[in-house]
């Protein structure tokens, strides 16, 4: 084995891809793809710094930090960082909360057919874009017959305009992500859950240990550390707004924009009003630098004291 | 003798207990509600007489049934069934073509005789932590060409995912070495090694890995945001989320043959229940090996 090694480390490159050709040509086509949609696309960002002009593209006059300080001087650079942190927080702890709840409750449940069934309804959201998400939320929230007003209205109410009042939208949009994810990651602790060592509980039941006391002397102390993982690495992915979803649920509705407007759909709105690409790559490069530190440090932290969770 | 489960159902913990559980079905069998009602929802409403709902608002209990909404959908003049096809198309490609790609990059990573795995392991990785995000992506999909055609809904983005990959690549780490040893001793080539032997084995997760290409691929309306302006290329999400200017164009042009006002409300949802229809009926198969795919996933990492 050792023998070995050291004559394959010998072998110079090309002898090295000429010997596995074969087996190089197979990741060719996801190599180039990357390289296309990645690497290529990196040069692309010296447009932040620049005019950009559609005649010169990528080597159009610089102009220095002037895009930057443009979006740093406009009220939207704090509005948009706020939404996506704050938004992105809650979904993350009321979701992670939600979802470990759910999976401990099921895990309770010892009627089979019964978890299988609220099991695959619960899964079902996840599978639905958002767009048909944004129409069931028309369907309950909508002024003139949405359901919920229509019950404000049969009680003599004064019907609320939801779609104009953003002080509701930062608890909708969690109830939305909880609906739509929750059932998802349930299943996922779920699974880790079912992993654990049966002997555990047989020795707290026979102790005579309550329901409340094995959850939380047993069932939860074991779940904290991938509790811990996921949650690390989500925080990774908190400058990053769920383009999908809000375009979908908020598209050009200029009241909901303080509250609900994120990074992602202000760079796309950038692009596509206002016509300067230098200006939305400026945005887009702010957050994928941000971006990439948090992901970076979250996995250096994941790496100290889960070795096992870090993905690099 | 007392270690048996039978133990279990002898010890009475009393009231709190049955309190206790009644609120775990409650709570759960709830929340499944909570899943399921909205779903309910929009099929009814896809069902209900236009007139229904502009009186009565949405409702689970309707006044007055009616079909309109599907006529209208499937009448020629109708750009459903065009979206359909655009997206259809680009599903079945997109995941046959993902999912090749894909299956082949995991292979090579996870073999041992490619000495470069771990370098091109991270040439992949870098790629998942740091994008160069919205315009650079434009423009290379437009310079590419996979603009205002089919390949504007099949190539950017959607093909590869280096994500899957490594789930392709850690499952394959735990097939036994001896496998491909064997097969090599046998006088298999690499190519034969992978698809005749590899990829059976693989099944499991590659219907997993198929399966999350083609749901991306179906529920996909941002490369149609982006890059397709010609209405002919309007994947089915994109048409649903344009409908509302669908509906006054379709109320134009067709003004006196129709009945009353365009369905607004009904032709939505029925829009919507039609783009829903091929994930309710792959469910149980979806589901299967969704779970399976998410396990290995997040807890194999």
């Amino acid at each position: 084995m050792k023998r070995g090694d050291r004559i394959k480390k010998k072998t110079p490159f090309w002898t090295e891809l000429w010997r596995n050709k074969l087996l190089y040509l197979l990741a060719v086509p996801a190599l180039l793809y990357t390289f296309v949609f990645s690497y290529m696309a990196m040069p692309f960002m010296v447009i932040a710094f620049e005019k950009f002009n559609y005649k010169t593209g990528i080597f159009s006059p610089f102009s220095g930090l002037d895009n930057f300080v443009y979006f740093f001087k406009s009220s939207w650079a704090w509005t948009i960082t706020r939404n996506t942190v704050v938004i992105n927080f809650l979904f993350l702890i009321a979701g992670t909360i939600f979802s470990v709840a759910l999976a401990i409750l099921l895990n309770e449940i010892k009627i089979k057919r019964f978890v299988k069934v609220s099991q695959s309804t619960m899964l079902f959201p996840y599978f639905i874009s958002w767009v048909i998400v944004s129409y069931m939320l028309q369907g309950v929230l909508g002024t003139e017959n949405g359901l919920i007003n229509n019950l404000i209205a049969q009680a003599g109410g004064q019907r609320v305009s939801f779609y104009s009042l953003p002080q509701y939208w930062y608890l909708i949009l969690l109830i939305l992500n909880i609906w739509k994810y929750a059932g998802y990651n349930a299943i996922i602790y779920l699974a880790v859950i079912t992993g654990l060592d049966e002997g555990l509980y047989e020795a707290a039941y026979i102790d005579g240990a309550s329901r409340m006391k094995r959850i939380y002397y047993i069932t939860i102390p074991l779940l904290v550390p991938t509790i811990c993982i996921l949650t690390l690495m989500s925080i990774g992915r908190i400058f990053y707004g769920d383009f999908g979803m809000f375009y979908a649920i908020i598209r050009d509705n200029g009241s909901l924009m303080p509250i609900a407007e994120v990074i992602d759909t202000y760079v796309y709105r950038t692009f596509k009003n206002t016509g300067n690409p230098s200006l939305s790559m400026a945005i887009g490069m702010y957050q994928s630098v941000i971006g990439f530190i948090l992901v970076f440090v979250s996995n250096r932290i994941v790496k100290r004291f889960f070795p096992e969770g870090a993905l690099f | 003798m007392d270690n048996t489960p039978a133990v279990r159902n002898r010890i009475d913990y009393g009231l709190a207990d049955k309190i206790q559980q009644v609120f775990i079905y409650s709570f759960v069998a709830a929340f499944s509600l909570a899943c399921l009602l909205p779903f309910i929802l929009v099929i009814i409403v896809s069902l209900t007489a236009e007139k229904s709902i502009t009186i009565n608002g949405y409702s689970f209990f309707p006044k007055e049934w009616s079909t309109y909404a599907y006529e209208l959908m499937f009448s020629p003049r109708s750009s459903v069934p065009r979206a359909y096809y655009v997206t259809t198309l680009a599903t079945v490609t997109g995941t046959i073509a993902a999912t090749l790609i894909t299956f082949c990059a995991g292979y090579t990573l996870a073999n041992k005789q490619c000495r470069y795995r771990n370098g091109m392991s991270l040439y992949f990785y870098i790629t998942m932590v740091f994008s160069a995000g919205l315009v650079p992506w434009y423009m290379i999909s437009k310079g590419i060409g996979a603009y205002d055609n089919i390949w504007a809904l099949i190539v950017p983005s959607l093909m590869f995912s280096p994500f899957n990959m490594f789930l392709v690549r850690n499952f394959i780490h735990g097939i036994p070495d001896e496998l491909s040893e064997s097969a090599r001793i046998d006088g298999a080539g690499e190519i034969k090694t992978a698809f005749s032997i590899y990829l059976p084995l693989c099944l499991p997760v590659i219907a997993t890995v198929a399966l999350f290409y083609a749901i991306g691929y179906w529920n996909n309306y941002f490369n149609a945001v982006m890059l397709v302006n010609d209405k002919d290329y309007y994947s089915l999400q994109m048409f649903l989320f344009k409908i509302q200017s669908e509906i006054t164009q379709m109320s134009k042009m067709a003004q006196g043959a129709m009945r009353s006002n365009p369905p607004k409300e009904s032709y939505k949802m029925a829009t919507s229940v039609v783009t829903m229809g091929p994930i309710i009926l792959l469910y149980p198969f979806l589901q299967k090996y969704f779970v399976k795919g998410m396990v290995v996933g997040a807890v194999k990492g």
